[in-house]
């Protein structure tokens, strides 16, 4: 493999995991306050179609994008209402959120389709973009690859770093306790969903404005969900999150790769790869158990009352 | 402003109601949305609920609908009460489809009794298998089964996919991707003349009541019922955690790999690379809209198949877009969902004369 | 009637304002419904056949009222919304996708007066007609233009799944193409969808760092013309004239052009002379468009292009006309023969110049 494609190859991971890094990064903020939220596909949905009609009625990316996490924000609302205002069950309602999320996207959109867009601009350095390899590697995306490098950084420097992550740490291992030394834990989940919900709604803009900048019903094609899967994968860490985004958006690149280079073997097989790799990999990393537990939020998708 | 008032025992009026509640102010929402639409909201609401009631033939289509959403979301029930979170049942049904089809297709015009009961038991043998790898996965390796489930449906998906691409395409079929069609003996019956109900619905409601007295009247209900509401609790009375999570995964995987086989010897009669339009991941809202107790299972698959149906009929009657059927079907759900807090809770208006 | 009375109360007791409307015309309108397995908004298969409805709707105002039921799922679901719609008193009802077939078969024996049409299926019955396209008529004319504008001689082939509709599209695209550039190879990937955008889009990519200077597709969305355009290599639309997500690199694309059928079949209907068959229709009858030419294709390649689309159209040029060879070289259609239209239905081997290897 010669380096030209090797470094194209790189590109094309990047764009791949870019969206997957969004929305499993703010489910898991979303997690580690103890709330699962399963309606990550019908936020992603309703922040890529947001996101496109901005840049279509207003042409002006950076609201598009604030736009998209609006939306995602709004749809998060919904759940956080039901489950944390009203003690819903959290996996129902966030499936039926994924419902309602694919329908609405689909209503708003209805007059989108078959509108082109140009993409988002990518930020260009004079000189270094221009550098061989590194240019186009490293120097010449577009601004949401670059906050998707620096949200793990930020998420992980929150969490581990600040008080207010291990505030939010604790009202997601023990509401109970958290809730007894006197952290408000309805407002902090409240704020975690949110969170989620913007980042579900970023990875929507950045699916439609960037990655295949257009709308579509349904554009997300699942991935939502594999951004769910990813969280439990990076056992609640954001570094392993992120990489779990790259290798499962790497493998799916490599086996059209391997398909164009002719293999002989159905493809049904090689579009299995990236989940079977993804079931190996969790399992070699599992096998201590206590490290796991101590990652895993141990109130996840338990309701809380602040019942004296 | 609003405050939940937690009531000192679950109010059994409340476990009637709320569904009476949520059913109100879904028709409220309906209202809303219709008229944004610039629709009839009598209508399009007659459209929804009534209609597809008003023939014989809506309603054995009902229990078609439903069979599949009763039967995976009742065993699921038991895994959610367990705290044990198989949301891979679309890749289990998947593989019982592909078990009993297969079972079928090998058997093809062979006749005899004995052919549909092998396809079944095939099938059940094809969902637990599958459901087998995350429960060894999660208590052999520590494996989180949300993961592996839901991965493992991908991976089921795509090796239909390549059976009805590849080998099991019908020889008769110019290669085009489906299996044959099931001979009579390989066809679940009919039970009832001119409708497509068929045994299926018969099964799921026999699972319904089977389960019922399981986790009632035996002692592993009880311990599925420890073990889910206070796990070390359930490990001092020396129950095993881990028979729990093979015991409701494989339960799952069972009647998830049963309700595969009916949909393929059902209504299908044939395998084609798409059999459930995501049968597996309905059944786990139908399970906690029926409040995971097996006869509130039935009772919301029956109402799920109902939205399924309402929404078809908006489409032909009032050309209504299926996405508003989407948003309409999100809406009920909520309000469901949404109006169980009145069995636990009072709602109260904040007063500020407290704290 | 019970309907009309409780829609009455109904709307009375939510305070409805408007009530129920009832036709008023002196005749009947004829009916006429049509089942999708996609959403309309997928700006690809069924975007294209609801294009047809509406040419319907235009062509016949009041006098005819359709319906459609989209996403609907190729199994259990199917059945039902097809005898739904024959129940409902529709005309004429169009299944437009292979998987409608059985359960299109099977609600026409149980409606007889009703008229089935099903498409690219091989089912018919005396109320039961079926169409399909010759859309690799319209992949010889692309395969030509792809064998006199590449450089590279890879030419990038996105594909859904391996059906003979695909395979087909595949061989009569390659072999067109090598009549012009008989060095030139075709890569196939598939993607295992028809429909998912991102993945369309990397397949693209993939194919074009492995050296293709044209992608072809057989899925629905313009993913992967946009990545064509940002590479700076060429594309072909698919389903849709698809130049405004690529305005550089389309050279053209084949347009699925339903109007015309729908519009004379449901005449048909109104007329009284509706009558099963089974049509193939391609270039020549309209079914099958190709769409303006970009701007990079030069003159003499349209000209090319033009010749070729011509041929087929006066029956002078059959896209599988021998010699064709398979992947082995082995000639397996003799010169002077052409692929019957049997064979070319269920095709399931690649011809000379395509890498890879199809499922058996």
């Amino acid at each position: 493999m010669s380096l030209e494609i090797l470094v194209a190859t790189i590109l094309t991971i990047i764009t791949a995991a870019t969206p997957l890094v969004f929305a499993a990064t703010g489910e898991l903020i979303t997690e580690k306050a103890g709330v699962l939220n399963l309606g990550v596909e019908g936020m992603m949905l309703t922040g890529a179609v947001t996101g496109f009609a901005t840049v279509f009625f207003i042409d002006n990316a950076v609201l598009a994008c604030l736009a998209a996490m609006a939306a995602g924000m709004l749809t998060a609302l919904i759940f956080a209402f039901l489950v944390l205002g009203l003690q819903a069950s959290q996996v129902a309602t966030g499936l039926a959120l994924t419902i309602f999320g694919i329908g609405l996207s689909a209503l708003l959109g209805q007059n989108m389709v078959g509108i082109a867009y140009a993409g988002l601009p990518k930020l260009y350095i004079p000189f270094v973009s221009d550098l061989p390899v590194l240019g186009p590697l490293l120097f010449n995306h577009d601004a949401l690859v670059y906050l998707s490098l620096a949200l793990p950084l930020a998420v992980a420097w929150f969490l581990y770093r600040t008080r207010a992550g291990l505030i939010l740490r604790a009202v997601g291992d023990s509401h109970d306790a958290a809730h007894a030394i006197g952290y408000p834990v309805i407002a902090i989940r409240y704020m975690a969903t949110l969170f989620g919900g913007a980042m579900a709604g970023l990875a929507g803009a950045y699916l439609s404005l960037s990655y295949s900048p257009m709308w579509v019903e349904n554009m997300s094609a699942g991935r939502g969900w594999i951004a769910l899967a990813l969280v439990v994968f990076g056992t609640w860490r954001p570094w392993r999150v992120f990489l779990g985004a790259y290798l499962f958006g790497g493998i799916t690149i490599l086996q059209l790769h391997a398909q164009a280079f002719g293999i002989a073997v159905a493809s049904q097989f090689m579009s299995m790869l990236p989940y079977i790799a993804t079931i190996v990999v969790l399992v070699l990393i599992s096998r201590d158990p206590t490290r796991i537990r101590l990652n895993a939020p141990a109130c996840i998708g338990k309701p809380f009352h602040p019942a004296a | 402003m609003l405050r939940l008032e937690r009531r000192p025992q679950n109010s059994r009026t409340m476990m009637y109601l709320s569904p009476v509640f949520a059913l109100a102010l879904t028709l409220a929402a309906g209202v809303v949305l219709f008229s944004i639409m610039r629709v009839d909201p009598a209508e399009a609401l007659y459209a929804f609920f009534i209609e597809p009631l008003t023939t014989t033939y809506g309603i054995t289509e009902l229990g078609v609908k439903a069979t599949p959403l009763i039967l995976i979301g009742v065993a699921l029930a038991i895994g959610f009460r367990a705290s044990v979170w198989n949301i891979g049942a679309e890749g289990q049904l998947t593989l019982g489809a592909i078990a009993g089809g297969g079972v079928g297709l090998a058997l093809y015009e062979v006749e005899g009794f004995w052919v549909l009961p092998l396809m079944l038991a095939a099938a059940i043998a094809g969902g637990m298998a599958w459901a087998a790898i995350p429960a060894f996965l999660r208590t052999r390796f520590n494996a989180n089964e949300i993961l592996v489930s839901l991965m493992l449906t991908y991976v089921a998906t795509l090796l239909l996919s390549y059976l009805v691409h590849g080998p099991w395409r019908d020889p008769g079929g110019f290669n085009f991707p489906e299996s044959r069609v099931f001979h009579d003996a390989a066809t679940l019956p009919i039970i009832v003349d001119g409708s497509r109900l068929h045994l299926g619905f018969a099964l799921a409601l026999f699972v319904v009541v089977a389960t019922w007295v399981m986790i009632s009247r035996t002692l592993i209900g009880f311990q599925v019922r420890v073990i889910g509401s206070a796990p070390r609790a359930g490990q001092y009375a020396g129950f095993s955690q881990n028979a729990i999570i093979w015991l409701t995964l494989l339960f799952g995987g069972a009647c998830a790999g049963l309700a595969g086989v009916v949909e393929v010897a059902g209504p299908i009669g044939q395998l084609l690379p798409s059999i459930s339009p995501g049968y597996g991941f309905t059944a786990i809202i139908v399970a906690f809209v029926g409040r995971l107790h097996p006869l509130g299972v039935l009772l919301a698959g029956l109402l799920m198949a109902l939205s399924y149906l309402g929404g078809e009929n908006a489409q032909i009657s009032l050309n209504l877009p299926l996405a508003v059927t989407g948003v309409f079907q999100g809406l009920l759900l909520f309000m469901l969902l949404a109006c169980d807090v009145l069995i636990r809770y009072r709602i109260r208006l904040r007063t500020r004369s407290a704290t | 009637m019970h309907k009309r009375a409780f829609i009455k109360v109904l709307s009375g007791t939510l305070a409805a304002a408007v009530l129920a409307t009832g036709p008023v015309s002196a005749q009947d309108p004829t009916k006429v419904a049509f089942v999708y397995v996609g959403p309309v908004g997928d700006h690809g298969w069924t975007y294209r056949h609801d294009v047809g409805r509406k040419a319907v709707e235009a062509e016949f105002g009041d006098k005819v009222e359709t319906t459609y039921v989209e996403s609907v799922a190729e199994g259990a679901d199917a059945e039902r919304v097809i005898r739904n719609l024959a129940s409902k008193g529709n005309d004429l009802v169009f299944t437009t996708s292979f998987g409608y077939m059985n359960p299109t078969a099977k609600v026409a024996k149980q409606f007889p007066d009703v008229k089935f049409e099903h498409a690219t299926g091989y089912k018919q019955a005396a109320n039961l007609a079926t169409y399909s396209a010759r859309f690799y008529e319209g992949r010889a004319v692309i395969g030509t233009i792809a064998g006199h504008m590449t450089k590279s001689g890879i030419i990038g082939y996105i594909g859904s799944f391996p059906i003979p509709e695909v395979v087909r599209g595949i061989n009569a695209f390659t072999i067109a193409m090598r009549k012009v550039r008989p060095d030139a190879q075709v890569k196939v990937v598939w993607v295992n969808s028809w429909y998912d955008p991102g993945k369309e889009g990397d397949a693209a990519k993939a194919l074009i760092d492995q050296g293709a200077d044209i992608i072809a597709q057989h899925t629905d969305s313009p993913a992967p013309l946009q990545v064509a355009e940002q590479r700076g290599v060429y594309a072909f639309g698919q389903a849709s004239d698809m130049r405004a997500f690529a305005p550089k690199a389309q050279l053209t694309a084949i347009v699925d052009e339903w109007n015309y059928y729908y519009v004379d079949r449901t005449r048909a209907v109104m007329e009284g002379t509706w009558q099963s068959q089974d049509v193939w229709l391609g270039l020549k009858e309209g079914m099958v468009e190709i769409a303006p030419y970009g701007d990079a294709v030069p003159e003499d390649v349209r000209a090319a292009a033009d010749s070729v689309k011509q041929a087929i159209i006066d029956g002078s040029l059959h896209p599988f006309q021998g010699p064709i060879a398979n992947q082995a070289g082995e000639v397996v259609v003799a010169e002077g023969e052409t692929v019957s239209d049997k064979d070319l239905l269920g095709m399931n081997w690649y011809v000379e110049g395509v890498q890879g290897e199809l499922p058996k």
